[in-house]
């Protein structure tokens, strides 16, 4: 990732501990997760120690230390959802896509996640595609729903 | 416009009202996250196009959620001398529809899920009549929003201005009410009789635990410091629970005039809210709100020229449970890893930086306002004894009608389950209620009438949490429930205390090996000594209550856990290690779906054509992966499960 990116972003929030968060978010954003080199850099900017950064980049659920694939897929595990079937979509879209959860496809088109609650309970089981809400799902709607982002 | 008199205020008030009672045709389309997720967005457009097109004379809107998730996309339409309407499950091809007809003074009756004659307007005590000199035809038979199962029991204080107002519209909000509190608590009352207020009002915290608002306030208002923070958990973990994101969504200033409101009355010249990563769209309303009450000087400083200063800062969380406990979220927000401390001295005294700190809940927030306006006496003649005031549920699961509702603390599960949520669909048996996401538990159908409140929902096992109800069916598996939640906080657990992060992953094994028919009579005094143990030895409430999942869920169902672990059978169905397809050769069609379907290929027959007549199709139970694709496709019920 380009130094002077970074820089931006720093900038913008300001080299403060509290942050930290909001910097490797916005990295994330736009490298799709959390490049390696990037990180040494926020470190000695920032004067924070690489391990603490890689705590940080390692509890937090919305941050990745690989690199996704072009669309994301994260299926709601919720317990609306879960009641209603949302392990079941989740295991056909494995199979669809021939990953697990937490694994990119090999032409680097799906990373596949599962989600705790995205609040939209009473539409489940939901999935989001791209930041985009899929509810009322059923296993036979999963191959429709891949081949819109195709 | 900088608001400095009450004057202003009310001029801000008359814009807001030609917004939302324009003189010719207002259509508003709810695109709150529920609304979108089943293509608000597209309706909107549509309409916009045909609005466009025929140069017609109508007005678009934007508006949150309404509560009824279920039937969304919800349309709304409001003309002068008209009841309103409110149509559901609406279509891009149907809005088209009944926008035209509606300009020839017709409804489409099937379509439509309620009408109104009135809006009540919580905030001050006022009912705005519309004005009704026209009838549309096709509306007779149309039941009004008062006598909608639904909405019948419902009393809307939180979610008073979700649906009705346009979120991105600060003049809106003060339309119906908004900012009158605030303007009220800054120049007619003093710190300490806001505080007071609060207290009589009976505020329990809706966070989870029900802690009394006006005690903590109290508190962090008398503790030592120059500097106090104030602070808004809408991290909103609880899996099932979505009433922040619809109140962040669909009216964010609520939000912001109840922080500011307690910002004063504490003390407190900084603010943040955590958002939950998960809610982007909530983040977005949430930025527009906060920079619109800065510019009509609501914020920032000088406050409506009172000499009350006061910033918020909008805070992301990144997706960790665990940061909705009050120490691990103000880690968080100092930067650090999100996990919790002992609590040996409050966070009212020392929080975020070592400052005393004062953390509600977005739905705690909400209510301040209203308790100013409508007065801690009328408030707290709502609710039970020791709970007072409204609770905004989810609905969601194994029942009909799923969405939010709004309804006077001690309302009985019934009501709520069958009056408002219709029952379970599909003629299935219910069986119990989850409250109080991962910290909860099950409450069982012999419990059915028990009125719902803080105490009462401890007392039974579970808790009130968030406000999340799922509704579970026969189809449900308690043992599966149970692991459920475990996987959830194994998972969640930060793996500070041992008996946290070992507790819930030892659970959570021994509930597998129940779920996969290894079991043994042992396992259920083992989970029950290792859940006392986790609760009594951890940290924070995370392992404090994890075991109620499991605990709750042997005491009321034990014979389900008997029934895995002596007969090795799941009643409900769903323990995929006890299944066994197959299909019924009497009773099917030979029409071969399941055999097409299945992805490993386990099936096999021939299919009846006009030559031939065919063979049954069966399942080879070696092949088989129990994915269920079979026993949904098949329509003549031939596949069966035991
Ligand atoms: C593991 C855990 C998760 C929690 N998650 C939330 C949450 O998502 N939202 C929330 O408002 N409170 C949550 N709480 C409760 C908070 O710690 C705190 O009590 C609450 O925000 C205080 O606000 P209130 O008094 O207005 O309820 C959680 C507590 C625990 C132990
Ligand atoms: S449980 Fe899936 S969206 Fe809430």
């Amino acid at each position: 990732m380009e130094v002077s990116k970074i820089d931006s972003i720093i900038e913008q929030y300001g080299a403060r501990e509290s942050a930290l968060l909001a910097i490797l978010q916005d990295i994330q954003a736009k490298e799709n997760y959390l490049p390696k080199d990037a990180l040494e850099y926020v470190s000695q900017k920032m004067h924070i120690p690489l391990v603490r950064i890689f705590r940080i980049a390692t509890f937090y659920n919305a941050l990745s230390l690989k690199p996704r694939g072009l669309h994301k897929i994260d299926v709601c595990l919720g317990t609306a959802c879960h009641v209603r079937g949302g392990s079941k979509i989740l295991e056909k879209i494995e199979r669809d896509l021939g990953v697990s959860v937490g694994e990119t496809t090999k032409d680097n088109r799906f990373t596949l996640e599962s989600v705790r609650c995205i609040g939209c309970c009473s539409l489940g089981p939901v999935a989001v595609v791209d930041g985009k809400v899929f509810g009322r799902l059923g296993q036979d709607k999963v191959s429709g729903l891949l081949k819109e982002f195709k | 416009m900088k608001i400095r008199t009450k004057n202003d205020l009310e001029k801000m008030r008359e814009k807001g009202l030609k917004n939302l009672y324009p003189k010719e045709t207002k259509v508003s389309v709810g695109m709150a996250t529920c609304g979108l997720s089943t293509g608000a967005d597209k309706v909107y457009e549509a309409i916009q196009d045909e609005v466009e097109k025929g140069k017609l004379p109508i007005q678009l809107a934007q508006t949150g959620c309404i509560g009824f998730c279920q039937r969304e996309p919800v349309v709304d339409i409001l003309e002068p001398g008209k009841p309103r309407v409110f149509y559901q499950e609406v279509t891009p091809d149907r809005a088209k529809e009944l926008i035209h007809r509606w300009l020839k003074n017709e409804v489409v009756g099937d379509w439509l899920l309620c009408k109104m004659e009135k809006e009540d307007w919580i905030a001050e005590d006022r009912v705005q009549d519309y004005p009704i000199r026209q009838i549309p035809k096709g509306i007779d038979g149309t039941p009004s929003y008062h006598q909608v199962p639904f909405y019948n029991k419902q009393l809307k204080i939180a979610l008073r201005n979700c649906g009705f107002i346009n979120p991105d519209h600060i003049e809106e909000y003060v339309a119906r009410g908004g900012y009158i509190s605030l303007y009220k608590a800054l120049f007619e009352m003093k710190p300490e009789e806001i505080i007071e207020e609060v207290k009589r009002s009976g505020l329990r915290g809706r966070g989870g635990a029900g802690f009394l608002t006006g005690n903590k306030w109290e508190t962090c208002r008398r503790a030592k410091g120059d500097q106090k923070f104030i602070l808004c958990n809408a991290d909103e973990g609880d899996p099932g629970a979505y009433m922040d994101r619809s109140i962040l969504e669909g009216d964010p200033h609520s939000v912001v005039e109840g922080m500011i409101i307690g910002a004063y009355a504490i003390g407190a010249h900084e603010g943040f809210i955590y958002v939950r990563n998960e809610y982007p769209l909530a983040i977005q309303k949430l930025l527009i709100a906060l920079q619109q009450a800065e510019e009509a000087g609501l914020l920032g400083d000088d406050i409506l020229g009172s000499g009350f200063s006061l910033k918020i800062n909008l805070f992301r969380g990144g997706g960790a449970f665990v940061c909705g406990e009050s120490t691990a979220l103000m880690a968080s927000i100092e930067g650090k890893v999100g996990e919790p401390r002992a609590k040996h001295i409050h966070t009212t005294e020392s929080g975020l930086w070592d400052k005393p700190s004062n953390l509600n809940n977005v739905e705690t927030w909400n209510n301040v306002p209203i308790i100013l306006s409508r007065g801690a006496g009328w408030y707290s003649k709502i609710g039970t004894d020791q709970s007072k005031g409204t609770k905004v549920f989810s609905i969601v699961g194994k029942v009909k009608n799923t969405g939010l509702i709004e309804v006077p603390m001690g309302i009985t599960l019934r009501e709520i389950v069958y009056d408002i949520g219709g029952g379970v669909p599909d003629g299935k048996k219910f069986k119990a209620v989850q409250t109080g996401g991962p910290s909860g538990g099950c409450i069982p159908e012999s419990l059915i009438n028990l009125p719902v409140d803080f105490d009462r929902l401890t007392e039974v096992g579970s808790m009130m949490g968030s406000g999340g109800m799922i509704v579970m069916d026969e189809s449900t598996c308690m043992v599966d429930v149970a692991k459920y939640f475990m996987d959830f906080l194994k998972g969640e657990s930060c793996g500070k205390c041992t008996s946290c992060r070992e507790g819930t992953k030892r659970m959570h094994e021994i509930l597998t090996e129940i779920a996969e028919g290894r079991g043994t009579m042992d396992h259920i005094e083992l989970l029950k000594e290792l859940g006392w143990v986790t609760a009594e030895a951890s940290l924070c409430q995370l392992g404090g209550t994890a075991p109620n999942p499991v605990l709750s869920t042997i005491r009321y169902f034990q014979e389900e856990y008997e029934e895995h672990i002596l007969h090795k059978r799941c009643p409900a169905k769903v323990c995929r290690a006890l299944l066994q397809y197959r299909i019924l050769s009497n009773v099917c069609t030979k029409c071969g779906r399941c055999a097409k379907v299945c992805p490993v290929k386990a099936i096999t027959g021939k299919k009846k054509t006009k030559k031939e007549t065919g063979e049954p199709f069966s399942i080879d139970a070696k092949k088989c992966i129990k994915c269920g694709m079979c026993f949904e496709t098949c329509k003549f019920e031939a596949v069966e499960v035991q």
